[in-house]
């Protein structure tokens, strides 16, 4: 890893470690669907795949209750799901990564649980800059959200 | 040289390492997901009101801050520096219109009451918003797309972290004054003796004489429920779904866990996702706090490895600890046993 990646990543982890806090917040204050798109391409830009959307909210409506939108966004990296999910089975409940997105008024907010949480679930030293990546781009995801106008 | 230099980069860093620390950032990042960007309230409660703004000493700010509300969402930010934590407490003063008193200076006195009395007080007059034993209202904050009782919820009372951070003077002139833009009215003008609002105080103080309920801890569960199954992936997956039907939830998806990610011939077909949701249930998650989405959809994973079939999901107690939410913890043992009884129906 170069220098400069280096120490935006360490400066990322320090930031979140100060969050003290496992789960990732974020309020936009634009609207749902442009900050769904952000959010998107918040996660296309930490370098991972979006696999499906979840429309927690169709099902709601349809079955007669009232809600805003409410939506679940699952990602990882194909090649690292594929690998990841055979060597460490019991991963295999948290895949793919996944953070949800829901309107609140004229605002949106996304929570996501931190990554690092998974480090006791699979101690494995060789697995710690996985979830320390993982965790990274959590981060970076929130904080570009936070930044928009 | 070398010494020099690396002298001078010590005394350039320095203005970096003791720069202010910035509130406004500060909020945004730890905040205002749940109180507002401008602190109008949201999964939290308004913090932007002219009468708590008043009635809320610097120290009550720092000791919510540090301290949470143990079980009701608001956590405890220990790793925040005094510094981070005071220039999140001068933040929260710019919320304050222009021209606003200055926060009162409220005395650090006990107040004198009688809490017998002020418990039947309490009885008539607060009980009805914060609980017969000021556990608080239901659900989070005061707004969310979706239908409420209250525009807010009424705070708990006998919560350790707010009697650690309110003062008896606090509670006194927040009775006194009631909380304009809530229902918190003043109880002198609803015809209350200082007297009585004094007993009601006691009462409350009285809280901390009760042993507060346990709170949960993400180490307290196994992370993940798994069981062997003793069928075929194929004969599992089904037996998965007759389970959660069973079990009042209805099937909304299956797919692989490559899905998305892999064009449909090259997914793994050994590593099956049946999705499954009770809306009911969904609907009642979501009004305790509209966070959950982690649990969301209902989800278990139907593996086969070196001809050994496993089916795996989420412990929803484990992950329930990360919502400082002592409503969800119940809603999530129940889903736990939930998924504990499919987990055994399907593989049994």
């Amino acid at each position: 890893m170069r220098l400069p990646r280096l120490l935006a990543f360490a400066g990322l982890l320090l930031a979140s470690v100060a969050h003290g806090e496992q789960l990732f917040m974020a309020r936009s204050p634009l609207s749902f669907p442009e900050t769904m798109l952000a959010l998107q391409d918040a996660i296309t830009t930490q370098g991972y795949t979006l696999s499906r959307v979840q429309h927690v909210d169709v099902g709601l409506t349809e079955m007669g209750f009232t809600t805003d939108k409410y939506r679940i966004v699952f990602f990882g990296k194909p090649e690292e799901i594929r690998t990841l999910s055979a060597r460490y089975p019991q991963l295999v409940p948290y895949l793919p990564l996944q953070v949800t997105i829901f309107a609140e008024g004229e605002e949106t907010l996304v929570v996501g649980a931190d990554p690092l949480m998974l480090q006791r679930l699979v101690p494995d030293p060789a697995m710690q800059p996985v979830f320390a990546r993982w965790h990274g781009a959590l981060v970076a995801i929130m904080e570009s959200l936070r930044q928009l106008r | 040289m070398l010494k020099g230099f690396l002298l001078a980069a010590a005394f350039a860093m320095v203005p970096t390492a003791m720069a202010a620390p910035d509130g406004a950032r500060l909020y945004s990042q730890h905040c205002a997901a749940c109180h507002g960007l401008h602190g109008e309230g949201g999964v939290g409660v308004p913090l932007a009101l002219p009468d708590f703004l008043s009635t809320a000493d610097d120290d009550f700010l720092r000791k919510t801050l540090r301290n949470g509300r143990p079980g009701r969402v608001m956590p405890a930010f220990r790793s925040l520096s005094d510094t981070e934590v005071d220039a999140l407490v001068a933040h929260l003063r710019s919320f304050a219109k222009p021209g606003a008193p200055a926060p009162r200076k409220l005395s650090t006195q006990s107040v004198q009451g009688n809490a017998t009395r002020g418990g039947e007080l309490f009885a008539t007059h607060c009980a009805s918003c914060h609980g017969a034993n000021g556990e608080g209202g239901h659900g989070t904050g005061v707004t969310f797309s979706r239908p409420r009782n209250l525009p807010i919820m009424p705070p708990a009372l006998n919560n350790p972290g707010f009697l650690a951070a309110a003062s008896d003077a606090m509670i006194k002139a927040t009775l006194m004054r009631g909380r304009e833009g809530t229902p918190m009215i003043s109880y002198l003008d609803q015809g209350l003796s200082e007297q009585d609002i004094d007993d009601i105080v006691a009462f409350v103080r009285s809280f901390e004489q009760r042993a507060p309920a346990k709170i949960r801890a993400p180490v307290d569960e196994p992370m993940f429920l798994e069981a062997e199954s003793s069928y075929s992936l194929e004969e599992t997956v089904e037996n998965v779904k007759r389970a959660a039907i069973g079990k009042n939830f209805r099937i909304i998806r299956e797919q692989s866990l490559e899905h998305g990610f892999f064009p449909e011939d090259q997914e793994n077909a050994k590593q099956v996702i049946v999705y499954f949701c009770n809306f009911n249930f969904i609907n009642q998650a979501l009004s305790l706090d509209p966070r959950v989405g982690l649990f969301l959809p209902c989800r278990v994973t139907v593996v086969e490895q070196d001809g050994v079939v496993k089916v795996l999901s989420i412990n929803p107690k484990h992950l329930s600890a990360l919502y400082n939410n002592r409503e969800l913890d119940e809603a999530c043992d129940q889903m736990t046993e939930l998924y504990e009884g499919i987990l055994e129906e399907a593989t049994l």
